[in-house]
């Protein structure tokens, strides 16, 4: 944690201050009608997963069979080896990836657009995915026969944290006042430059296009425990640090050096917020590739419908980001089944629609 | 980073091929099915001389260029183009290639590049013919205000279109006879291939994997017309809402349980019997249980040339294999 004990409460205590909610809110700023809602969206919308896809299987097949991996309860799973592989080892995975992804980027967006105050930021404001394409793509270049390992996440990843770490070192090193216009121009300079470097690789060597595309354009088609497994550490280290920085970001809507009177470190708050946001998100997009939309419209739908405090908006976000995009790859499997369709249409062409109704509905309150 | 889908479109059925690994595969393949290009590569001057008259009378650049009689400075920038070439003898005429064109191994590979082709480049070899597989940044219109022809040879619908542009490049070239030859002896080596396999009711099952994230080619495809001529039923063809190279689930692929998975993805994305037995649920699938997934050269199974008889004969034998365990 960046701030010592007595500040802490200063910020607090401004926390209640900061710009006003739509409705009253709980003690902890989570209303308890919205947060039981999201939990069944993020419910239902797990179970749709599991049970929705081109392999008709009886849903209480798979309830049946879910329980019967309980101890204890003695239920006998009627599913044969075949459907028990499909629900368990293409589908589960496949929706335990989704949820992780989904809660991972609606996290880092809500995030991201509180320490940057910015409407517009979302989790690759910094170059995360253009560093991840390069790292993805330099691996496959230089090292063809790497292809399709685990070395490949394991690149973009590493990408991913050295274009964030690369745009934060030169916006941080020009904006000695604080602010974070500088930092965001630095991360599209890094976002343009790991671009120029990806395509040409590309254009060099052109049996590097398919593999880079396939793993860019990736989503959760070929998700496997394996893979959530190797991403879902990153991903809850980097919620958990983001969740316990929700009054914080509260505090850093009133701007930098208002905050700072209060006590806070802005400088060093942002670094760990950007830090923990970089994490889970590289994690994410290692795993996934790139999944837009997510990041933007699931905080500014809370935003807009439950309160503008991100000790709503950040827990909130979480669940409905895991369910949205769960939903949201359910869509992407079925609509053109059984062919797929990539989820990244999916997420634009029903998010934006949707957004486009909550903002029409509301009354835009700032950040 | 946005992705432009059509030009992911675009490059799919394109080889992504290094050489080394290319040259070891057609070894193989010939050695196993007989060449069926290699024998026709050299020309007597007295053909030319007499295939000279009519080179120029029906093939018509498609740039509006006229082509000359005897081309002998042609830059190729398709890779069935390229073996088009060589295969009907034009191999000699052929001063540059582009980097795709993995075969013949002897063909004058340059960096050159049919994606992304710079007409600077290309007309530093002086060319009097070029040859590409789609006008791709108005290649034709400006190779034209360079007085250069053009013949675009684009993937074609079926057997019948590649037979057609073989002819083409055998009259352009002045070896019209011996394209006919070409044409001619792959439709009787299709036709018997296509004998040798007794067709089974209800048909056998294929999968054709165009990449990991399952990419594949339905019926209406150059490849996808191959099986069936094979009278194998193609798992893609259900997907036909999303194209004609629809990217199928995982869980599609387990449940139609297909007999034989064709992997043309072994050199572009390194897949093979071992990664695909990996994937989670697809030990289930009877191809994979039988060990029925045949691992095919990727610019062999994505190209048009001669060398699409040695892929379907590949096909044939792992069909007829399959068969004869049942």
């Amino acid at each position: 944690m960046s701030i010592e004990g007595g500040h802490a409460e200063t910020a607090i205590e401004l926390a209640a201050l900061a710009p006003g909610p739509l409705e009253p809110v709980g003690a902890r700023g989570l209303p308890a009608l919205w947060t039981f809602g999201a939990l069944g969206f993020l419910i239902g919308a797990l179970l749709v997963g599991l049970t929705v896809g081109p392999f008709p299987i009886g849903a209480w097949a798979i309830v049946e069979a879910a329980v019967s991996h309980l101890p204890l309860l003695h239920v006998h799973s009627p599913l044969t080896p075949l459907q028990s592989a499909i629900v368990w080892q293409v589908r589960a995975p496949r929706v335990a990836l989704g949820g992780l992804v989904g809660a991972m980027l609606a996290v880092a967006g809500s995030a991201y657009q509180g320490t940057f105050r910015n409407p517009l930021a979302d989790p690759y404001l910094l170059g995360v995915s253009e560093g991840a394409g390069a790292g993805a793509t330099i691996l496959i270049a230089f090292f063809p026969s790497a292809a399709g390992t685990e070395l490949l996440p394991l690149a973009a990843f590493v990408g991913a944290v050295v274009a964030v770490t690369a745009a934060y070192l030169l916006g941080s090193s020009v904006a000695r006042a604080g602010g974070t216009g500088a930092l965001i121009l630095a991360g599209v300079t890094v976002a343009a430059f790991m671009t120029a470097v990806q395509t040409f690789l590309q254009q060099r060597q052109t049996q590097t296009l398919q593999q880079v595309y396939a793993w860019i354009l990736g989503g959760l088609s070929g998700a496997t425990w394996h893979e959530v497994a190797l991403a879902a550490p990153w991903m809850v280290l980097s919620a958990a640090v983001l969740l316990s920085h929700r009054r914080i970001l509260d505090v850093l809507t009133v701007g930098d050096e208002e905050a700072g009177s209060l006590g806070l470190n802005v400088k060093r708050t942002r670094l760990l917020i950007v830090v923990a946001a970089t994490v889970g998100t590289s994690a994410a997009v290692a795993v996934s590739g790139l999944i837009g939309f997510v990041g933007i419209i699931v905080p500014h739908t809370v935003r807009l419908l439950v309160s503008s405090s991100y000790r709503a908006i950040v827990p909130l976000s979480l669940l409905i980001g895991a369910g949205f995009l769960v939903l949201a790859d359910v869509i992407a499997r079925t609509v053109l089944s059984p062919a797929e369709l990539p989820i990244g249409v999916v997420t634009a062409f029903f998010g934006a629609p949707f957004f486009a109704i909550v903002l029409r509905h509301s009354r835009w309150v700032g950040l | 980073m946005r992705i432009d889908p059509d030009r992911r479109q675009r490059l799919r059925p394109v080889a992504f091929l290094r050489p080394a690994t290319g040259a070891v595969l057609i070894a193989l393949l010939l050695g196993a099915c007989g060449s069926s290009s290699s024998s026709s590569a050299s020309a007597t001057a007295a053909t030319r001389a007499a295939a000279r008259i009519s080179s120029t009378a029906t093939v018509k650049a498609s740039n509006g260029v006229a082509l000359p009689a005897d081309p002998d400075r042609i830059v190729s920038l398709s890779g069935a183009s390229t073996e088009d070439l060589f295969a009907v003898g034009a191999g000699k005429q052929v001063v540059a290639v582009d980097v795709y064109s993995t075969y013949p191994p002897n063909a004058p590979r340059t960096k050159l590049s049919g994606f992304d082709p710079n007409v600077e480049a290309i007309a530093k070899y002086n060319p009097d013919l070029v040859v590409v597989s789609d006008d791709v940044d108005n290649i034709e219109s400006q190779l034209a205000s360079l007085d250069i022809p053009v013949l675009v040879e684009p993937a074609p619908a079926n057997l019948a279109g590649a037979y057609e542009q073989i002819d083409q490049l055998g009259e352009a070239t002045g070896h019209p006879s011996q394209a006919t030859a070409v044409v001619t002896r792959m439709r009787a080596q299709v036709a018997s291939i296509v004998a040798s396999v007794k067709k089974e009711t209800p048909p056998l099952t294929v999968y054709h994997e165009l990449d990991q994230t399952y990419y594949s080619a339905s019926s209406e495809t150059f490849i996808g017309q191959l099986y069936s001529l094979l009278g194998l039923r193609n798992i893609a063809d259900k997907a036909e809402k999303a194209g004609v190279y629809p990217q199928l689930s995982s869980e599609y692929i387990i449940a139609s349980d297909p007999d034989l998975i064709v992997l043309a993805d072994t050199v572009c994305c390194g897949q093979s019997f071992k990664t695909v037995a990996a994937r989670p649920g697809w030990s289930h699938i009877a191809a994979v249980e039988h060990r029925d997934v045949l691992a095919v050269n990727d610019s062999v199974a994505s190209q048009w040339g001669p060398r699409i008889v040695l892929f379907l004969a590949q096909v044939a034998d792992e069909v007829k294999r399959i068969e004869s365990q049942r």
